[in-house]
């Protein structure tokens, strides 16, 4: 009998969307929020700050390992979404899908090797 | 595949794209579906921002200056809120995704939820305060 992939799909889908949900809302209240709200000094996020964070070697493996689960976990819940709303094009959606989580994976992967 | 393409003309039930709007809970559920489209477009911005931090201090104070501009601050809410939608209703369905057996019975469902939750605020609490510099 041929294995299905099913339970690796599922299950990055699942870690995605675990992670994500313990850590994007305050991700974006920290990063995106926190400093035009007043709750964080701008220069606690400048670069001076924030390059060692990311460049530190845990720190990569954290950053790569978020955006490759969030992007994952994003492709897949739009494909079966996408099919929910009467698309019949399965391919086609996996494609674009999963094409453009795999492009943003590969390019945290340079961006970060090139910190 | 479309119909008119295969030679076998297989039925395709019709469904209309707006199936969704018809009812209430139809409508919740669609929401929690479309927020891993913010959650994959943050992810994005995250990666942008890793791209700039690679370019040097002048290129990440430009992307901070992008990110905090009041264009910028009216989508971050958005995605905030959606992301809030996210977490909820991931944590909601905790126990159907991951029922918790203690011996032969089921743990009732408040409490995996609630577990997680607390763990949720916890993490948030320390996130903020670490990565925003504040302790």
């Amino acid at each position: 009998m041929a294995r299905s992939n099913k339970p690796i799909v599922w299950g990055l889908f699942a870690a995605g969307g675990t992670v994500t949900a313990f850590l994007v809302p305050v991700l974006v209240l920290t990063l995106s929020l926190g400093a035009p709200l007043g709750l964080i000094p701008a220069e606690n996020l400048s670069y001076d700050r924030i390059y060692p964070l990311v460049a530190h070697p845990l720190g990569r493996l954290i950053v790569f390992g978020f955006i490759m689960l969030s992007l994952w976990h994003a492709a897949h819940r739009t494909r079966t979404t996408v099919h929910d709303l009467g698309v019949n094009n399965d391919q086609a959606t996996m494609v674009v899908c999963y094409g453009i989580a795999g492009a943003g994976t590969v390019l945290a992967a340079v961006f970060l090797l090139l910190l | 595949m479309n119909n008119q393409s295969n030679p076998r003309r297989p039925f395709v039930r019709p469904l209309p794209t707006s199936w969704w709007l018809k009812e209430k809970r139809y409508v919740r559920y669609m929401t929690r579906e479309a927020t891993c489209l913010f959650i994959g477009l943050y992810a994005l911005i995250l990666l942008v921002g890793i791209f700039r931090l690679s370019q040097g201090a002048d290129a990440f104070d430009a992307y901070l200056v992008a990110l905090w501009s009041p264009a910028s601050l009216i989508l971050s809410v958005f995605i905030f809120q959606m992301a809030v939608i996210h977490s909820m209703s991931w944590f909601n369905l905790t126990p159907k995704a991951m029922p918790l057996w203690i011996g032969d019975k089921q743990a009732p469902g408040w409490i995996i939820v609630g577990a997680h939750y607390g763990g949720w605020f916890v993490v948030s609490v320390m996130v903020f305060f670490w990565l925003g510099g504040l302790m």
